[in-house]
């Protein structure tokens, strides 16, 4: 018997592939339609993961993305390996963003990244050290309601 | 949804289980199971690239036969706007519409002309605010499926406008039961279509209960006999009797995106390259682009699997006719305009979600499926070869936790469990031989 009730699986992210940008945001939610998880908190979760895989796509080296789903809630974790964040308060706000102008006209870089994440999460932790990397992990929880996307058929 | 609403249908006497549908099915929609393919309704589009790749000819699209409008007291076609490029380049849509009555319909209504009043409506709809974006074009059939399977999330943004062929019909028979006092039952709207996808929108519309066509009938079934009768028509030589309007470029790619004027529209074909740009909308972008035009074919609806003409080839018609009919509008803007105003264009019921069958409806089941998924997927040799009957290794997984296969199904997990059968059998073989020979030596 296995005691563990959760799912995990990790995706490895490269930085300044903006080829494969928001390939592991899809494989998480892949992951979530075939459990059967609600569209709403699957769009939430896009969001979130998305704005987190693009961040360490603009500026960090390489990552991993760990996405642990259990009947209580959906965990995402992404460790990179980066330049780090210099003020996190700072970056949390609105619009504010270090990108180049390259990136916004690409269309990233709109400052959004974590205000976003953070609007789509239930709860956000960011540790971070300068020169070394970053990890952003939220949570998304699973109240009864939103569980079984398949109750919609 | 109900087995009578799916498009296409098996002959099971005429599959010999080649596999080439399990191979094309975009969806992995496809089991092949004991030599018989066999379709997971769930998981299903109608896109018909099934119907297009079986060698045997077992997949069929579910259309009407002639004889099924026999009950009705006049007959109306209403040939989807491909028809029109699947003769010589000179045979114009009049000509088409004369040959069309002469094959036995009572009358035959243009759809073009209804495509360009749809352009009209969505300009209008594009100029208003507080709309999702990007809206998404809900004229393929199959992508408007796709939708409810898989981004149930992108439902809002499916443009709620009535689709030109739908148009079509309900003039026809307004037009008819005013002429000639029938009733509306009493005339038979018959759609000749370019794909499978379309005959679903027909029997199961997706946002109202029931279509204004009251069959289809492929393009390609009509083909050779109306092909004959074209050769009996005289053309049309009036210039204003010619079908026009922007509505003739509906059926290539880009043909809708360019009716309306903007530059924050797109056009994109081909499923694969729909997928991604959904997997992107989901992500929360795309949010400067107001409109997208959607194709679940690559070639738009001139390379629809029930058409006959090359769709590259068709293309090149659509585009000849559009320079010479394309800019003269079928009918004045304003009467457009006005009917808008009085939602004459607006489709208000909602689309419902109908997401494939996750692992298990218990949350905690399906997590447990899932880890089990993924170890019978370590097992497998990732070449996604198709000999078990599943189109991929992972969608092979699926089928094992899910109880529908079993796991040596697999020829590479059949080889390996063999291997180590036939290893353990040889070393007892071996060790009894030693034993009796050493029993010989001691005697």
């Amino acid at each position: 018997m296995r005691m563990d009730k959760s799912y995990s699986q990790s995706f490895e992210i490269t930085g300044n592939n903006f080829f494969d940008a928001g390939k592991a945001a899809t494989e998480v939610k892949m992951i979530l339609k075939q459990i059967g998880i609600n569209s709403d908190i699957i769009r939430r979760v896009a969001i979130a993961s998305y704005e987190a895989e693009m961040n360490v796509v603009m500026y960090a080296k390489r990552a991993s993305m760990t996405i642990e789903i259990s009947q209580e809630k959906i965990k995402i974790v992404v460790d990179d390996e980066g330049p780090g964040i210099q003020n996190i308060e700072l970056a949390m706000k609105e619009g504010y963003s270090t990108a180049t102008t390259e990136m916004r006209e690409m269309g990233f870089g709109a400052g959004m990244g974590l205000p976003n994440i953070k609007r789509n999460a239930d709860h956000l932790k960011i540790e971070s050290e300068v020169g070394k990397g970053t990890k952003v992990e939220f949570v998304i929880e699973l109240k009864e309601s939103a569980r079984g996307g398949s109750k919609e058929r | 949804m109900q087995d009578d609403f799916r498009s296409i249908k098996i002959e099971k006497d005429k599959c010999q289980g080649r596999m080439a549908c399990l191979r094309v099915c975009p969806t992995q929609a496809i089991r092949v199971r004991h030599k018989k393919a066999t379709i997971l309704k769930d998981r299903c589009i109608d896109c018909g690239e099934c119907v297009r790749a079986c060698p045997n000819k077992a997949i069929l699209p579910q259309t009407s036969s002639f004889s099924d409008f026999s009950k009705f007291k006049y007959t109306v076609a209403i040939p989807s706007p491909d028809l029109y490029y699947q003769f010589g380049k000179d045979v114009l849509p009049s000509t088409i519409l004369a040959g069309l009555k002469k094959i036995g319909f009572d009358d035959a209504h243009d759809v073009a002309c209804p495509s360009e009043a749809v352009s009209i409506a969505l300009q209008e709809l594009l100029d208003s605010n507080n709309l999702p974006r990007p809206l998404i074009s809900p004229f393929c059939p199959a992508i408007v499926r796709l939708i409810q399977v898989r981004y149930p999330n992108l439902l809002d943004n499916l443009v709620p406008i009535e689709s030109p062929m739908e148009i079509a019909a309900r003039e026809a028979k307004r037009e008819k039961m005013e002429e000639l006092g029938l009733k509306e039952n009493e005339i038979g709207t018959i759609y000749l279509t370019p794909c499978p996808a379309k005959t679903v929108a027909i029997r199961n519309p997706p946002r109202k209960k029931h279509s204004f066509i009251d069959g289809a009938i492929p393009i390609s079934e009509i083909y050779p006999t109306l092909l004959q009768a074209l050769t009996h028509i005289t053309p049309e030589s009036e210039q204003e009797k010619q079908v026009r309007g922007i509505g003739l470029g509906w059926p290539i790619v880009g043909g809708q995106a360019s009716s309306l004027k903007r530059e924050d529209c797109l056009a994109i074909a081909g499923l694969n390259d729909v997928i991604r740009i959904f997997e992107e909308i989901e992500n929360g972008k795309l949010k400067d682009i107001r409109y997208i035009e959607c194709h679940t074919c690559p070639t738009a609806c001139v390379g629809g699997s029930l058409n006959v003409e090359n769709p590259y080839i068709a293309r090149g018609k659509v585009l000849r006719l559009l320079e010479k009919y394309g800019s003269k509008p079928c009918q004045p803007r304003e009467k457009i305009r006005e009917l808008y105003q009085k939602k004459y264009f607006s489709l208000p019921g909602k689309i419902p979600a109908s997401p494939a069958e996750p692992l298990d409806d218990d949350i905690q089941v399906a997590i447990n499926k899932m880890k089990r998924k993924q170890e019978v997927y370590d097992l497998l040799p990732k070449i996604d070869c198709g000999a078990c009957g599943a189109p991929t290794c992972m969608t092979f997984a699926e089928d094992v936790v899910k109880g529908n296969a079993a796991a040596d199904d697999c020829v590479f997990v059949a080889i390996k469990k063999f291997e180590s059968i036939s290893s353990d059998l040889l070393e007892t073989i071996l060790k009894h031989s030693r034993k009796v020979r050493h029993n010989e030596n001691l005697s």
